[in-house]
């Protein structure tokens, strides 16, 4: 064809169904962030972004014989639908393995869901209507609220400090809230090495924050994927251990186990889990079998409890080499926290630097982080940035550390040159 | 029956573009596979010329977006392999893949392209960046449009309404690269025009007018089925289309183009095309607007591509 024929009268959209979406997945598109980290998972870039556990630490090939056997011994019922509500035999496993944080459950009370994620999918599905509001702290984890958001709850954050959530903040929430006519759905909390900011909620704050909610009649999701990876001492009491009707508590194998096999669940009182039950089979059907016997079977025949202490030791390690690297190289300007367990530190930069704009800068450099506007539902959060240690070696982290301190110093001198109100999206934290 | 015997198709790469490289590539040995054509994708990483060398190719198709892939780098490396490769030579590369060069080339031969500055971030340091800042907006007044002076996609990119938005702009588009290019703002209809030679020819292809909702032709608007209209042919008169061809093929031409390429212009409301930047490895993703030109064109994509290669198999490494 030539050119300057008769023109076309419609357009071509590329996507013929563009006007028939939901308006849920109107915000559903490409992002400049998101085709960054193409770029973070190549072996040459120094990735403290993704929160990935570090499975090459498992015993591989006795997990491999593991599962090889379970097919072979079990496939009738590994390779076969299951109930919604998960394997029975897990979840009387699970009780186990939330005992370690004095939670007593009764196998019944458990709905088991494809990762933690599924889980906070499903409250959210069976709570939240569009523009209901969730409280969350601030910062809070990315995939949450990118399951709030989908199903458009308002997020309303609330602070936090290096012990966690503030009570006293969560009060003025909650009657902020309550002034506006509006009844938050529920608080969602990770108590333990907080994801991203690596902070725990201090025993003695604990019991408060049970109790303004239970005033409040308020539901806490208590989201715990890292509760047994603390370096010091024993695990932390979960708040479902003393609230077993005001908590829904979320639970996962991804960082005990490996993230690969998707397993998680969700205890909760009896009436919400047989909504949660009713959600997933709408969902989903059934949960995966063979990843569910799989996780049952390394409960029951591996030595589980050695194995979190030997994530723990490396994690530690690596926290450590972190913590270091960040102490040695970082220049003035810069704060960060110091988890106790866990996989992240939240990086605070100076005053004018925004994580967001500097990340491309950060890649040609070869050191990816996650930018903390992210954590923030309301797009905040510019200063901040989440490192983690979980999966480079401590070598690879200092370099990686090196890295991102040279390309702070030439952020801070263009902040210089151009002054700190050109760097965009920069917020104090809350 | 092609003669090719295999091909590797480069994509990936260590640029911002990594992702979009990585779908014009699998779009391409897709295509190639669909014709029977034994295709492999392949990074450019330290594995190439162990692979390369063990099983040579009958021809490469380069796929690679941003710096490395675009600025000439990869293809001086298949020259020294002695391996056949699709697309323009290096020093052509060099000189399309930095805009303001490509630009200064396209303005000596006659085309029209928006007054611009291109300032290192150094001289911003050096001399302050206010006064600096100021002495651009009084020069070129506003609005305008910053962008890296090497790269694509749009990133880093964006327009500047007020004075007050530049500093930010600039500091955004250092993301990307130490120079910026800070061109006047060329309101009207944005066309991009594909060449391609089959053989008989650099052919311009029918221009694809590009209309983005709200936000403009940002990243998102580019990789996000549905989020931009394209019309193709553009709706332009018969006159001002033959101008934008004739544009495209002008800077395919003078730059010293070979095979493909993508020259992305405004039309202003006199009907003037200014040239904005030519593309050397353009997309070829489903959103991207070569592929919607080719098919208006009435050429197959897959066969388009392998009639590429053939050619550059017939021309040897």
């Amino acid at each position: 064809m030539a050119y300057g024929q008769e023109p076309i009268a419609q357009p071509q959209r590329i996507d013929r169904y563009v006007g028939q979406y939901a308006e849920r997945a109107v915000g559903m598109v490409a992002s400049e962030i998101r085709a960054l980290f193409a770029v973070a998972a190549r072996p040459e870039i120094v990735s403290l972004a993704g929160g990935a556990p570090y499975v090459s630490a498992l015993p591989l090939d006795a997990v491999g014989d593991m599962i090889g056997q379970l097919v072979t011994r079990q496939g009738a019922s590994a390779l076969q639908y299951c109930t919604a509500q998960g394997d029975a035999g897990l979840r009387e496993r699970i009780c186990d393995v939330m005992a370690l944080e004095h939670i007593r459950a009764h196998p019944d009370e458990i709905v088991v869901t494809v990762g933690s994620q599924q889980a906070l999918d499903l409250i959210t599905r069976i709570f939240v209507d569009p523009g209901d509001v969730v409280l969350a702290e601030a910062p809070s984890y990315v995939g949450a609220l990118g399951a709030f958001t989908a199903y458009q709850a308002r997020v309303v954050h609330v602070t936090m400090d290096d012990d966690g959530l503030i009570p006293g903040a969560l009060e003025e929430a909650i009657g902020r809230a309550g002034a506006a006519g509006r009844r938050p759905k529920f608080l969602y909390t990770v108590p333990n090495f907080h994801n991203p900011a690596g902070v725990t909620l201090a025993a003695g704050r604990r019991l408060r924050i049970l109790d303004i909610c239970r005033r409040a009649g308020l539901l806490v999701v208590e989201d715990n994927p890292y509760g047994l990876l603390g370096f010091d001492g024993e695990p932390m009491r979960a708040l479902r251990a003393d609230d077993a009707e005001g908590v829904v508590y979320l639970g996962s194998f991804s960082k005990t186990f490996a993230g690969g096999v998707r397993v998680g669940w969700a205890l909760a009182p009896a009436a919400i889990r047989d909504k949660l039950v009713l959600a997933a089979e709408s969902a989903v059907l059934c949960h995966p079998s063979l990843s569910q016997l799989a996780v049952r079977e390394y409960l029951a025949t591996q030595p589980w409890r050695q194995q979190i202490k030997t994530f723990r030791d490396i994690y530690a390690e690596r926290r450590d080499a972190t913590l270091n690297a960040l102490a040695t190289m970082m220049p003035p300007g810069c704060r960060w926290t110091r988890p106790a367990g866990g996989f992240y530190v939240w990086l605070t930069l100076p005053d004018g630097i925004d994580a967001k704009v500097m990340l491309p800068r950060a890649l040609s450099s070869r050191v990816a982080y996650v930018p903390g506007t992210g954590f923030y539902a309301d797009g905040t959060g510019g200063r901040h940035a989440r490192l983690c240690y979980s999966l480079p070696e401590p070598d690879r982290i200092a370099e990686g550390i090196r890295r991102l301190a040279s390309v702070i110093e030439t952020e801070i001198e263009m902040r210089d040159d151009f002054g700190p109100a050109a760097g965009s999206g920069c917020a104090a934290r809350p | 029956m092609s003669e090719l015997d295999r091909v590797v198709v480069l994509a990936g790469g260590l640029s911002p573009e990594r992702e979009v490289s990585l779908r014009s590539g699998y779009r391409v040995r897709d295509a190639l596979d669909e014709a029977g054509i034994d295709a492999v994708l392949a990074e450019a990483d330290s594995a190439l010329l162990t692979s390369m060398r063990a099983v040579p190719p009958s021809a490469v198709f380069p796929a690679i977006h941003g710096a490395s892939g675009e600025d000439g780098a990869i293809r001086e490396v298949l020259g020294l392999l002695g391996v056949p490769y699709v697309g323009s030579v290096p020093s052509a590369c060099q000189m399309a893949f930095d805009k303001p060069t490509a630009k200064a080339i396209a303005s000596a031969a006659g085309l029209v392209t928006p007054s611009s500055v291109t300032l290192p971030r150094e001289m911003f340091h050096d001399l302050g960046a206010a006064a600096v800042i100021d002495l651009i907006v009084a020069k070129l007044g506003l609005p305008l449009y910053v962008k890296p002076s090497r790269g694509g996609s749009a990133l880093g990119a964006g327009p500047v309404h007020t004075a007050a938005q530049l500093p930010a702009a600039v500091l955004s588009c250092f993301g990307y690269g130490d120079t910026a290019l800070i061109e006047r703002l060329v309101c009207g209809t944005e066309v991009a025009v594909g060449v391609v030679d089959l053989g008989g020819g650099p052919q311009p292809l029918p221009a694809v007018e590009i209309v983005p909702g709200e936000g403009g032709y940002d990243y998102s608007a580019r990789y996000t089925a549905g989020k931009t209209e394209f019309y193709v042919p553009a709706r332009l008169p018969a006159g001002v289309a033959a101008a934008a061809a004739s544009a495209a093929l002008t800077a395919h031409t003078v730059l010293g183009l070979r095979d493909l390429s993508r020259t992305d212009l405004i039309v202003d409301e006199a009907g003037t095309p200014h040239f904005l930047e030519v593309n050397i490895s353009p997309g070829m993703t489903e959103t991207s607007t070569l592929p919607l030109a080719l098919e208006t064109a009435g050429h197959d994509f897959g066969a388009t591509c392998i009639r590429l290669l053939e050619l550059a198999a017939a021309r040897g490494g």
